[in-house]
């Protein structure tokens, strides 16, 4: 951070001295809180893309722009000739022969019945698929513990980052995909792959209705020959500094979590998809021209709620693991924040303590 | 920055006093501060250090000297500005710091104490210098600074 935080919790601050139940000075507290907010806050600074120490040679993580020397332009020149003249197009015909294999593949596997043939050829279908995209991506992933890979019948969870977070899961594995219909090229290869392999896609006003929902994804989960979910319970994308708060509804669907954390390395490319600033064209467009993409994918133990925990409690449990992992802190902000205000039910926390404070020192009335 | 801007930081928007913070940057009638205006509102939490106070005794006093960091929380709960807090000014005060768990009898008892306690020319309000008698005792210095790490 950069500024000193005083983390003295509300009451030993507003310290009573006397019989006296309200200062003046009570307001020094929320005035100084206030105002370390506004100089430098937990969350905003999540929803954009995380500061370099030091420059990578790509224009756009140059925040403070300063002309160093000609050595240095003529070398970021020469890394812009081959990233956009040499590098993309490579690349952009990589991913155009992924997106068609996939499609025709599963296409094709479809076609056959129901059974252990189907299964085996649409697992080798998405894995190969799932290559060229990442190769496409000049992906470089390094997979740990690979013992504790997603099993049949489980729930896989992630913290989200990037569309591509899906891709580089199912590089090294089959997973049923759970999301909503989109329309355009999105949508035919969600219909094509449906057909191979039973991902669960939702219609848009299926998605409103969450027992609906949570009814499908129990139904997927029960059936054990069924292959796992993924699932990214933050519901929005961070910019992979931190792991926001997990929404419980993945949670309260039962069987075994299996909790997985993605971290990227920044120097090479920023994966983060600020969706607000940039759609997923421009998106796919500067991952596409970054240097690459190399990230560390950890499979951690396998996790079940405990008898005594409701939801909420276990999904921060499974939060603190992820964070922990991948070196990430662990905010209890809800990512939903990045497009709404915040709940009032905060602020009327803070009130509360306040007037426990109040009453307790000094007789009212 | 206009005020939405301001209310899109998720710390402050729950903080009980957040839109009296929020308004003392704008000023009479503006929906919108500038960086310059920004800033001054800002200085008033710099740490006070020791050697500027021999320096500049002829010129205007910093922002950031005891007495402005008082007269700038005095703002806080002086809302019509006539440069003293009526019984009203500080239960609204109040009002927004407890929210909805107190009532209004206590609240109201709660003001009458403190303002009896500072009330020394016994017209029912606190003037400034009231106020300044007040916060004798506190470390103004240490509650209303923000050090930036190097």
């Amino acid at each position: 951070g950069i500024i000193v935080r005083d983390e003295t919790p509300m009451e030993k601050e507003i310290a009573r001295l006397h019989r006296v139940d309200f200062e003046f000075s009570d307001i020094f507290y929320f005035c100084r809180k206030g105002f370390e907010a506004i100089v430098e806050d937990e969350v905003t600074q999540r929803f954009s893309s995380e500061e370099l120490v030091s420059w990578n040679l790509l224009t756009r993580t140059n925040v403070n722009f300063h002309y160093i020397s000609l050595r240095l332009t003529i070398v970021w020149v020469i890394g812009v000739i081959v990233r956009y003249c040499f590098l993309l197009p490579l690349r952009f015909t990589l991913a155009a022969i992924g997106i068609v294999s996939m499609i025709v593949g599963t296409t094709m596997v479809g076609q056959l019945p129901n059974g252990s043939m189907k299964n085996y050829l649409s697992e080798v279908v998405h894995l190969t698929c799932s290559r060229i995209l990442v190769r496409a991506l000049s992906g470089t992933i390094h997979y740990h513990n690979k013992e504790n890979k997603p099993q049949k019948g489980g729930i896989c969870v992630a913290n989200h980052t990037s569309p591509i977070d899906a891709i580089i899961l199912t590089n090294d594995g089959c997973y049923a995909m759970v999301g909503q219909v989109h329309g355009g090229l999105m949508g035919v290869i969600q219909r094509a792959t449906v057909k191979a392999c039973p991902h669960v896609w939702f219609e848009r006003s299926e998605m409103k209705d969450r027992h609906l929902v949570t009814k499908r994804l129990r139904e997927h989960v029960a059936d054990k020959s069924k292959l796992p979910i993924l699932i990214f319970p933050e519901g929005t994308c961070i910019n992979n500094t931190s792991v926001m708060m997990f929404k419980k509804g993945s949670f309260e669907i039962g069987g075994t979590i299996y909790p997985v954390a993605i971290k990227y390395d920044p120097r090479f490319g920023d994966a983060f998809w600020n969706s607000s600033k940039y759609n997923i064209v421009s998106y796919l467009l500067r991952i596409m021209t970054s240097w690459a993409i190399v990230c560390n994918v950890w499979y951690l133990p396998p996790m079940v709620r405990k008898e005594s925990e409701d939801a909420v409690q276990f999904a921060n449990r499974v939060k603190s693991a992820i964070a922990r992992q991948g070196g990430l802190t662990e905010l209890p902000w809800d990512g939903g924040l990045k497009r709404a205000k915040v709940k009032d039910t905060f602020k009327e926390e803070q009130q509360k303590n306040y007037s426990k404070m109040l009453v307790r020192n000094g007789s009212i009335g | 920055l206009s005020r939405e801007d301001f209310q899109r930081i998720p710390e402050l928007a729950i903080n009980p006093l957040g839109d009296r913070i929020i308004n003392a940057f704008f000023q009479e009638g503006e929906d919108q501060v500038n960086f310059r205006g920004f800033m001054r509102i800002l200085a008033h939490f710099r740490p006070i250090e020791d050697n500027e106070k021999s320096k500049d005794q002829n010129g205007p006093e910093p922002l950031n000297s005891r007495s402005n960091k008082l007269h700038f929380a005095f703002r806080l709960y002086d809302l019509d500005k006539d440069d003293k807090i009526s019984r009203d000014e500080l239960l609204q005060v109040l009002r927004m710091m407890v929210g909805v768990n107190i009532s209004d009898e206590q609240l109201g008892s709660i003001a009458d104490r403190t303002i009896q306690e500072a009330d020394q020319d016994g017209d029912n309000a606190i003037s400034f210098a009231e106020f300044v008698k007040v916060m004798e005792k506190v470390d103004v210095e240490q509650k209303m600074s923000i050090r930036f790490l190097h």
